[in-house]
């Protein structure tokens, strides 16, 4: 196989399209929408279905159908449209059927704007629904991992009977690189044993996310809090660039973690001892590597397109061993390369003491000053 | 004497569709009815096995626990789509939805619309008690002018909450509807008819001919708070008048069948 010219959006489509999703349910919205424009021609195709729903309320409720079906589906969507799932999401995870949703983020909240974002971290990593439920995300920072995590983001949903969720920001869905596609798979031809298929010669299966006597749902919880902690025992994906003689670990993922990688370099050009993280799996965190890092590391900056919602999640992980810096962009700018440098260089010219510094107070002060500048 | 020549010939017998529990609705509650008539419909057809049913919010929420048939349960509204979702990825099934007139006509209108205008090759049992009966009684979309709820306890006044909204006709309008229909659960002469109508729509959906849907006006002792007997009153003299019975849209190969 050879490289092609993907666009992020086209190829998160096709990468699910040979995984063997064999139900596409959406509704446009920019920055996703070129994934139900390609889906839409090309389930048909394969004779698969493809349905462009009312509002995205009933594409995720096909999906739960199909679900329960027992075929593998999934919906593409970006914030505002992944606001009104999060009723059926949290039926899914409730019924537990393997589905998968991609969230194109944009800048928010409300109607926000089309500009690439993180800003859903909260929403997607923390639930987002009502009711205690975990789903998985991934984060992939290229159109290649967009391809290549689609694809395992399936896998996972029908490892575990759970949703998976595909997080990324406006700028890798619009994008075009170079990447690889893997070949079709074979769509398997039994359903799973717990899906509805008609119940023909053996007892009816319902399937449902009630539970009206409560010791029943404080059992179903229980489960999947159980399912929740054998995911994080075996699913944790990250990258990390330099570390080995790290003294500043930076810490994004996504597109933040790429810009940030560029910047990185550039400092170690310079002779920085500057390392960085890229957490590919949001849950399950990589939370014992970024404790482990906080041994080594004399601080963290933790670089996000959001006001630092995964800040949270680095500080539970570094307990208050070192200082951790924070530096964001919001509302759908994103952040350039030279923004990252100059944070790693004044954090090597005065390297910060203090392990309880109140990092989004101190940022709020930088951005302030740098929008005044830029204006 | 004469002794009895022939063997007993079972004129009556529980529908293997049905499942032998005993439900939880209220005595007089004509849910059950619409219940009986589905599984007499699908064993009658031979569909039994082959059926996969969308439960509502509402009180036939444990349809599934009756029904013997694969079954899942949707969210409040939302049983076209996730019909829509079973449907597209099995066609080789026949799946429909059970629904009240709160969870089709309120907050799941947009869904059963769209299902409609897409001609989604489901079929819709539509009961309709113009009342919430789960919630405790509060007004419906359909809702009759006047009568008492405990969301409109002077009685729905049509200034302030509008008019009954009648599906049956709203969804005939629809081009990717087949068949559509009203029907009454009140007594037996019209309860055969809702059999009969229910059978249409399922053999509208085996013909792939597209959206089908039966509306069975249904009571609601409880809620309605008066008697059985009050209530299958109240359906023939209160509830006709406003939704009157009748064929809305047949598709004529369907008008042909002899049921
Ligand atoms: C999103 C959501 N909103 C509200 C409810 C509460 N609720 C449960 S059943 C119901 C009304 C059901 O009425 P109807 O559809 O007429 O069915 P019936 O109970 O009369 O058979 C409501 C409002 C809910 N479960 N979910
Ligand atoms: S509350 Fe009304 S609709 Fe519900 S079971 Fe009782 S009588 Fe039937």
């Amino acid at each position: 196989m050879t490289k092609k010219l993907l666009k992020g959006n086209h190829a998160l489509a096709e990468a699910a399209v040979r995984a063997g999703c064999e139900g596409f349910f959406g509704y446009p919205i920019t920055p996703s929408t070129e994934f139900l424009e390609y889906m839409s021609s090309r389930m048909p195709e394969l004779g698969r279905a493809f349905v462009q729903a009312e509002s995205e309320v009933a594409a995720i409720n096909m999906v739960y159908g199909a679900a329960c079906a027992g075929k593998r589906t999934m919906t593409a969507s970006s914030s505002p449209g992944v606001s009104l799932m999060m009723e059926g999401l949290s039926y899914i995870a409730g019924t537990e059927v393997p589905a998968v949703l991609v969230n194109v983020m944009r800048g928010g909240p409300g109607l926000g704007n089309i500009a690439p974002s993180q800003g859903d971290y909260n929403q997607m990593v923390k639930g987002g629904g009502h009711g205690d439920y975990f789903p998985i995300v991934i984060a992939p920072a290229s159109v290649q991992e967009s391809i290549d995590y689609t694809m395992l983001a399936f896998d996972l949903a029908d490892k575990y009977r759970t949703l998976v969720y595909v997080i990324v920001d406006g700028n890798i869905g619009q994008m075009m690189e170079p990447a690889e596609m893997p070949p079709m798979r074979e769509i398997p031809t039994e359903a799973p044993d717990w899906a509805v298929t008609g119940a023909e010669g053996r007892d009816p299966i319902a399937l449902s996310s009630i539970y009206i006597d409560p010791y029943d749902e404080e059992v179903t919880n229980l489960r999947l809090l159980k399912k929740k902690l054998e995911i994080e025992k075996n699913e944790v994906i990250f990258k990390e660039f330099f570390m080995e003689d790290a003294e500043i670990v930076i810490i994004g993922f996504g597109t933040a973690g790429r810009i940030s990688l560029s910047a990185v370099r550039e400092a170690r050009e310079q002779g920085i001892k500057v390392g960085l993280i890229r957490p590919i799996t949001l849950f399950p965190f990589p939370f014992e590597r970024i404790a482990e890092a906080a041994e080594q590391a004399k601080s963290f900056l933790v670089v996000e397109m959001n006001t630092g919602m995964m800040l949270d999640d680095i500080q539970v992980a570094v307990k208050g061993k070192i200082p951790v810096e924070f530096y964001g962009r919001l509302g759908g700018v994103t952040p350039f390369p030279d923004e990252i440098l100059s944070e790693i260089n004044r954090i090597n010219e005065n390297p910060p003491t203090d392990p309880n510094l109140d990092a989004r107070a101190d940022w709020v002060k930088r951005l302030e000053k740098a929008i005044e500048g830029s204006n | 004497m004469a002794t009895l020549t022939t063997d007993p010939i079972q004129v009556y017998k529980r529908p293997v569709g049905l499942t032998e529990v005993h439900s939880h609705y209220c005595p007089g509650c004509t849910h059950g009815i619409s219940h009986r008539l589905i599984a007499e419909v699908l064993d009658e057809m031979g569909l039994r096995e082959k059926t996969i049913g969308v439960a509502p919010v509402g009180c036939s929420v444990f349809a599934y626990k009756y029904l013997n048939t694969d079954y899942v349960e949707a969210a409040h509204g939302r049983a076209p789509a996730m019909a829509t979702g079973i449907k597209r990825v099995r066609p080789e099934n026949i799946v429909y939805t059970y629904q009240g007139d709160g969870d089709l006509a309120s907050i799941g209108m947009a869904e059963i619309m769209h299902a409609a205008g897409r001609g989604e090759n489901i079929t819709v049992i539509f009961i309709n008690n113009a009342i919430y009966g789960m919630t405790g009684g509060q007004m419906a979309p359909t809702t009759l002018p006047g009568m008492k709820t405990t969301s409109s306890p002077k009685g729905r006044d049509v200034e302030m909450a509008g008019f009954p909204i009648k599906m049956s006709e709203i969804l005939a309008t629809m081009q990717g509807s087949s068949y559509i229909v009203r029907r009454s659960l009140h007594d037996p002469a019209y309860i055969r008819k809702s059999k009969k109508a229910i059978r249409k729509a399922f053999e509208t959906q085996v013909r792939g001919m597209g959206f089908s849907l039966v509306e069975l006006l249904s009571t609601c002792p409880t809620n309605w708070k008066v008697t059985p007997y009050e209530a299958l009153q109240f359906v023939e003299d209160s509830m006709i008048p406003v939704f009157p019975l009748g064929d809305f849209k047949v598709h004529p190969e369907i008008a042909k069948l002899k049921v």
